[in-house]
């Protein structure tokens, strides 16, 4: 008997510790491939200016028109999604706290929607676009990027605000507080980390999709300068590049990527660091 | 003897399990009354019962009816926040809120209507005082409460209960979690404020209860086996089961 449960123990250990570690080994050779690839295309010149004429054809210029339009249009949906997706979050673990049932059936669909592949979103968005007369635009692509982070926003949320103790609800239901102020007020505090990590979680999905803006977004070689003019991305402009038969524009693909990742990784990591702080400095209202 | 909470005819199901038969009780104001039975017999969900927390939970069914001043607390339209800000919560854990410790006072302060920052400021340090917390913790009022240690949690928590200004005080086995000094600085706070305040106290613990009982409601599987003045209860048992758990027969 105990042998046995050794032996299953010393499997499970391995099993754990191989897939770890092929993880690991994927996710470096990724990570390598683009820094070995892409660092010897970057250049000051791709992060500082937009693409002059033949820039796909190797000529001069850079890539900024879609940095910053990735910024702008990921920032912009991450904001739009927050907004609309705190509320609905705290709706579900405050509100209907009483109506299990129906909370789960809410998150099934929420689950469902977020296993859409972005293609459609992308599709849909279109539909919506045609629909209420709005051409290729940075409107246009905030809004359907919105509806795809949606569901990611929401249900992480949710599972961070799942795990508040229901003795911390009665605590605050017992000095009189309402159901918007243990909301508001009790909820969001209590997961302030986990709700910056949700952020962070759906502004990397926002930056790092192309299906979705492809249609709806557009592409520009001109920096963002209004809502309803297309705007450049990031993932986009990758794909653009590594589509043509220039070897120098693939390395610059990569360069692109690079830079997708890089910014991926100061978001992420800033997060971190304002999540952390939240919890040791005080908190005040 | 005037009477604080009248409880008639309560019965709670949690889906088909009865949790509590038919519960009949009077709890006396300005006194420590301590319900008392072995664990799960329904002190808790009795004691949730009074400040309707039972809301929380859909899968209870409350029927009867719980009396404070004349007022039945079931009634359609009956005003939660207020009926709940009557009554302070002790829980077994303490559960701060997730702010600082001034704010955790704060917070109870403004819900009571109070506003202007200095007489917050005065009344915050008045209530830790009560708690025996002030001298503990006043170099760090702007710190994040959840950094006290468990018996300071729960002195906030007391404190912060008190700063509401209930006439009740509803305690969930407030000491189970705590060190032996907090412990007893608590059962000996509720001696001392019971003047003003009517307290009832969850427990299992015989020792506890001997110590601070005026009045002792002896449940057991769900009923109320015997209730009566403290002195009664422990010196002359009327009730088999109450004889034998008070010689320990069964925990």
């Amino acid at each position: 008997m105990k042998r046995t449960l050794k032996a299953e123990e010393t499997f499970f250990r391995i099993l754990m510790n191989l897939t770890t570690a092929i993880i690991l080994i994927i996710l470096g050779i990724i990570i390598y491939s683009v820094f070995e690839k892409g660092m010897k295309a970057l250049s000051w010149e791709m992060l500082t200016s937009v693409p002059s004429g033949g820039y796909y054809y190797g000529k001069g210029g850079g890539i900024l028109n879609a940095i910053v339009g990735s910024l702008v249009l990921a920032i912009g949906a991450t904001v739009l999604a927050f907004v609309i997706g705190l509320p609905v979050a705290l709706y579900m673990n405050v509100f209907l706290v009483r109506r299990k049932k129906l909370v789960n059936l809410i998150r099934f669909i929420l689950d469902l929607i977020w296993g859409v592949p972005s293609i459609v979103y992308g599709a849909f968005g279109f539909t919506l676009m045609v629909f209420i007369g709005l051409q290729t635009s940075l409107l246009a692509g905030i809004i359907t990027v919105t509806l795809f982070i949606l569901p990611i926003m929401i249900r992480s949320m949710d599972e961070i605000l799942r795990t508040v103790p229901m003795g911390l609800s009665e605590a605050t239901y017992s000095l009189g507080s309402n159901k918007s102020e243990l909301a508001f007020k009790i909820f969001t505090r209590q997961s302030v980390s986990g709700i910056i990590t949700a952020v962070l979680l759906s502004f990397g999905r926002a930056i790092g999709d192309a299906a979705s803006v492809l249609f709806t977004a557009g592409y520009t070689d001109n920096l963002p300068n209004s809502l309803m003019e297309p705007v450049a991305t990031l993932p986009l402009s990758i794909f653009f590049q590594l589509a043509s038969p220039v070897p120098e524009v693939q390395a610059r693909a990569y360069a692109s990527a690079l830079v997708l990742t890089v910014i991926i990784l100061i978001v992420s990591l800033f997060s971190r660091g304002l999540g952390k702080r939240y919890h040791k400095t005080k908190i005040n209202f | 003897m005037e009477t604080a909470i009248k409880i008639k005819n309560l019965n709670v199901f949690a889906g088909k399990t009865q949790i509590l038969h038919d519960i009949n009780v009077e709890i006396p104001k300005n006194k420590i009354t301590v319900i008392l039975g072995p664990s799960g017999c329904g002190k808790t969900t009795l004691l949730k019962c009074m400040n309707r927390l039972t809301d929380l939970y859909p899968e209870l069914k409350v029927s009867g009816e719980i009396l404070i001043n004349e007022k039945n607390i079931f009634e359609p339209g009956a005003d939660i926040s207020k009926l709940r800000q009557s009554m302070g919560l002790l829980s077994q854990r303490p559960y701060p809120l997730p702010m600082t410790i001034y704010n955790n006072i704060a917070y109870a302060l403004k819900l009571r209507g109070i506003r202007g920052r200095r007489k917050q400021s005065i009344l915050v340090m008045d209530y830790l005082r009560q708690a025996n917390l002030y001298e503990e913790v006043r170099k760090r009022l702007r710190e994040p409460a959840s950094r006290l240690s468990i018996g300071q949690q729960q002195r906030l928590c007391l404190a912060r209960g008190l700063a509401v200004n209930p006439d009740i005080i509803l305690a969930d086995e407030p000491t189970s979690a705590l060190d032996p000094i907090s412990s007893r600085f608590i059962d000996e706070k509720f001696q001392e404020i019971k003047p003003h305040f009517t307290i009832v106290v969850v427990t299992h613990v015989l020792r506890q209860a001997r110590r601070i009982a005026d009045n002792v409601i002896f449940m057991y599987m769900g009923e109320v086996v015997e209730q009566g003045p403290a002195k009664d209860f422990f010196e002359n048992p009327q009730e088999e089961k109450t004889k034998s758990y008070l010689e320990g027969m069964f925990n």
